[in-house]
């Protein structure tokens, strides 16, 4: 296969134009899908986008503490994650919908 | 290259009807970007996104997609036109926005290359973890506790 | 020498603690006891610290305490005793002490008993402070505080709407005056940095003196005004004769004695101010004059004896004020005294011929009371006689001053003088004939009914216990021979007397008048009764009004009253209270509804709704960092 012309060095900016496109997406997937557990993996994917670009600063800037921060965020995220889950497993079994539109009594 | 894949699979995570698709999208994104962080020297952090995301939550995710049967999105209430202009717009303006401030904050520095700068290693960062950030570690243990057992007390059976 | 000033009010001011707070508790001894002890020891204070600093060449002031320290306003607490103050204060604490004690009779039947005792002994605490005061602002307390205790003296028969309306124009007149007197306390303080008698005084004796409208003229005018109201002249004289409804001590003690004399004691205090604003003591002067004209005419027409007095007082008053304001302070003092003297006899004989018909008030219903009491009878002779301006006693001693003096300053002014001394003859004596001579015209009461006060039936006239007649006896003695006293002499280093020659028709003139305007009395009421009332019937529309009071109250309700509760009541309390200011208290509350209304429209409950919120808030706050960071 021939080499894939792309260059060797790529421009930072770049990651954090991937990022923030990551990001943008996991917003419209937050606002726009009626399925909670779709809307809670746009969650996930902000949170990525999020460590991409710390880890992109933190190579600019020589410094580790972009990766511990990093680290941190995957943590939390995992934890978040799994509360989320059972949250969401237990208003099922109350209201049998997976919609969120259908989760409104909290009105006014 | 592999952003253009990790944009792919992003779309497709937001587009698609069905969750387990969305989740398996995911799991793309996961992975191209755990070689980005390769790239941009995070040894371990990629290897570390790979175990716990890609490797733990997203198949913690499948498993409750499975578990509830969750089927392909019905069709919703229609969205009023001035929503979906507002929402458009919105969508545009953040991107808008960030790109601009990127564009416009950071001096056309070199980029990256592979291999220029491996600052992550796990046995850096493990030295950091234990000695700056314990404080922080402890906690995120904790609160990783805490997560566990409200996620039991939360979905089991009521006795 | 420490001479302990502060033990002659406080003394009075203990007796008013304890009779006020203990009182209901003790039995009538006790609280007489209490009352007249307290006063009696202040009096008993005054003469030895007198005694102590015979001959008083310099003023000895104490000090004792800071009452307002801020920035450069420094008013301390200051008693000062001179010959001036030792004037006043004998007067006070002596002529105070005998009515306090014919008090004792009088109210014996009355209800509100130590109430009464207390509030007399409160007054002579405050008046005790005006005039040991050394600086403008303690002396504006007792000012203020004598002002309080004759509202409450007024109206202390409180069930009758008719005394505590009194107490209240009373008081509300004398808050009048007052502005004026703090408007000049102001600009004293401006003009001369402190309020200290000492200092302000040294002040105006450097400052030249002021021949055409200036601030000292300003500050005069504006004591002047002050005056006006606690000393009754034109044009806030309308409380004194409504303030009769108080009980008759209060009368003598109050509005004959010592309060009143208050606006001349500042007015003489303030001499050196008054010297260097000469038209300021022309009006005072012109004020003074056309009060005792204007209030003995008409005490000519009245028929209550105590109304009558009144007028007499507000008239003699003028008298005072007329000597002050051409220039004869030490004369003003001295009428004052006098004034004391035979004005409290007068009001105590009245009270004591009141309390012998059991509450008659009316002349008209008077008449040959010379038999049922003889003492109080002679006794008011005496003090007729002091007032009319008789030679040799001592009003004529005090009035023939003022009007030496003023025929030097205007020789019109003697004239009316003169004129309104023969009015003043005419009518004290008018008094005398109707009340005590001729036959009694009153109805004689039914010996077992029940009487007016107290329900013991008095049946015919008689005269009053010792307790009462006793404090008459002392007061004439003093009316006789109180001309002896010469208070102008003691006066001499503050007041220095020019003794120039007068035509001798000066000196004769108002004895002339005063024995003509006795015999006038002397045919009018008791030789032929009835030329009176057809004199009277003769002028007609211009008696009429003279003996409506020339309708001054009414004009001032037209005028002054009405304008403000009308324009309050519209004005004020519709339009401000009801509209703007409940208005906008309530508009408060509704605007909060109605916006908690339209915020609370985004409580949908959809969770979507929540989530578009948050990413607009986002952006709006990453655009505010951005604008705030300089991005374009």
């Amino acid at each position: 296969m021939p080499p894939l012309p792309f260059p060797d060095t790529v421009p930072l900016s770049w990651y954090l134009i991937l990022s923030a496109v990551l990001f943008c997406l996991g917003v419209a997937g937050f606002v726009y899908r009626r399925n909670v557990i779709t809307v809670f993996m746009s969650i996930e994917l902000m949170l990525n986008a999020v460590n991409l670009s710390f880890i992109t600063f933190s190579y600019k800037l020589k410094h580790i503490d972009g990766h511990i921060f990093a680290f941190f965020v995957m943590v939390v995220a995992a934890a978040e994650a799994a509360v989320g889950l059972a949250i969401i497993l237990t208003v099922f079994k109350n209201r049998h919908t997976l919609q969120i539109d259908d989760v409104n009594s909290l009105k006014w | 290259m592999l952003a253009g894949f990790a944009v792919l699979c992003a779309i497709s995570l937001v587009s698609q009807t069905h969750p387990i698709a969305s989740a398996l999208s995911l799991i793309g994104v996961m992975g191209a970007l755990a070689v980005l962080y390769l790239q941009l020297g995070a040894e371990f952090l990629a290897a570390a996104q790979m175990i716990v995301y890609a490797g733990a939550i997203m198949v913690l995710f499948v498993f409750v997609i499975m578990l509830l049967n969750a089927g392909a999105e019905t069709e919703g209430k229609p969205v009023s036109r001035w929503a979906r202009f507002s929402g458009m717009f919105m969508m545009a303006a953040f991107l808008g926005i960030i790109s601009f401030i990127i564009q416009a904050q950071l001096p056309p520095t070199g980029g990256v290359t592979f291999g220029a700068w491996v600052g992550g290693t796990a046995q850096e960062i493990g030295i950091l973890l234990f000695t700056t950030y314990l404080l922080p570690f402890e906690v995120t243990s904790v609160l990783i506790l805490i997560a566990l057992v409200g996620a039991i007390v939360l979905a089991r059976k009521e006795v | 020498m420490v001479a302990n000033l502060w033990l002659i009010p406080i003394l009075p001011l203990l007796g008013f603690l304890i009779n006020g707070l203990l009182g209901s508790r003790f039995s009538k001894q006790v609280i007489n006891f209490i009352a007249v002890g307290s006063v009696m020891l202040s009096f008993l204070w005054v003469l030895k610290t007198l005694y102590g600093l015979y001959p008083i060449d310099q003023p000895l002031i104490e000090h004792y305490f800071t009452w307002i320290q801020s920035g450069s306003l420094n008013i301390s607490v200051d008693f000062g005793v001179d010959r001036l103050t030792a004037v006043f204060l004998l007067i006070v604490t002596g002529v105070g002490l005998l009515i306090h004690t014919y008090a004792l009779g009088y109210m014996a039947h009355e209800g509100g008993y130590y109430r009464f005792f207390a509030y007399l002994n409160l007054f002579m605490f405050f008046m005790l402070t005006l005039v040991l005061a050394h600086n403008y602002l303690v002396l504006f307390v007792g000012w203020e505080g004598v002002g309080l205790c004759s509202y409450l003296l007024i109206g202390f028969f409180f069930l009758e709407g008719f005394a505590t309306n009194a107490g209240n124009k009373a008081f509300i007149v004398n808050r009048i005056g007052d502005f004026g007197y703090s408007l000049a306390a102001f600009l004293i303080f401006k003009q001369f940095g402190s309020t200290d008698f000492t200092k302000v005084f040294a002040g105006a004796n450097a400052m030249p003196v002021e021949n055409s409208f200036g601030l000292l003229t300003g500050i005069c005018l504006l004591l002047l005004v002050g005056a006006t109201g606690k000393s009754a002249q034109i044009p806030l004289y309308v409380w004194l004769p409504d303030a009769m409804a108080g009980p008759t001590p209060v009368s003598a003690l109050i509005h004959a004695a010592t309060m009143v004399t208050a606006g001349v004691y500042m007015v003489a205090r303030s001499s050196a101010l008054f010297l260097h604003a000469p038209i300021a003591m022309n009006t005072v002067a012109v004020i003074g004059l056309a009060t005792a004209f204007f209030a003995a005419t008409i005490g000519l027409t009245q028929y209550d004896i105590k109304k009558v007095y009144a007028y007499s007082t507000v008239s003699q008053l003028g008298y005072m004020f007329l000597g002050c304001g051409v220039g004869a302070f030490s004369a003003g003092i001295f009428h004052v005294m006098t004034h004391a003297f035979f004005k409290a006899l007068l009001f105590l004989g009245a009270g004591s011929v009141i309390h012998a018909l059991s509450g008659e008030q009316d002349l008209r219903k008077m008449g040959g009371l010379w038999k049922a009491a003889p003492i109080t009878c002679w006794t008011i002779f005496c003090a007729s006689i002091a007032i009319a301006g008789v030679p040799g006693f001592s009003g004529a001693a005090s009035k023939d001053l003022i009007l030496e003096a003023a025929y030097q300053h205007a020789p019109w002014m003697y004239w009316v003088g003169v004129l309104t001394a023969g009015m003043t003859a005419f009518y004290v004596f008018r008094a005398w004939f109707m009340a005590f001579t001729g036959e009694y015209r009153g109805k004689t009461e039914d010996p077992h009914a029940d009487a007016g006060h107290g329900g013991h039936g008095h049946g015919a006239p008689h005269e009053s216990p010792f307790v009462m007649t006793g404090p008459l006896i002392v007061l004439a003695f003093l009316a006789v021979v109180g001309g002896l006293l010469s208070v102008p002499k003691w006066l001499e280093p503050m007041y220095p007397l020019h003794e120039e020659a007068v035509p001798s028709f000066v000196e004769l003139m108002p004895a002339l008048m005063a024995v003509g305007g006795i015999l006038l009395a002397f045919l009018f009421y008791y030789l032929k009764p009835g030329l009176a009332d057809s004199f009277s019937n003769a002028l007609g529309g211009l008696y009429t009004l003279v003996f409506e009071k020339y309708r001054i109250d009414e004009l001032y309700k037209a005028t002054v009253v009405d304008p403000v509760i009308q324009g309050s009541r519209t004005v004020l309390w519709k339009g401000v209270d009801t509209d703007i200011i409940d208005g906008a208290v309530n508009g408060v509350g509704r605007q909060s509804r109605g916006m908690g209304g339209i915020l609370r429209l985004m409580q949908s409950g959809s969770i979507r709704a929540y989530a578009a919120w948050v990413v607009f808030g986002s952006v709006l706050v990453i655009l505010a960092i951005g604008v705030a960071g300089g991005m374009r």
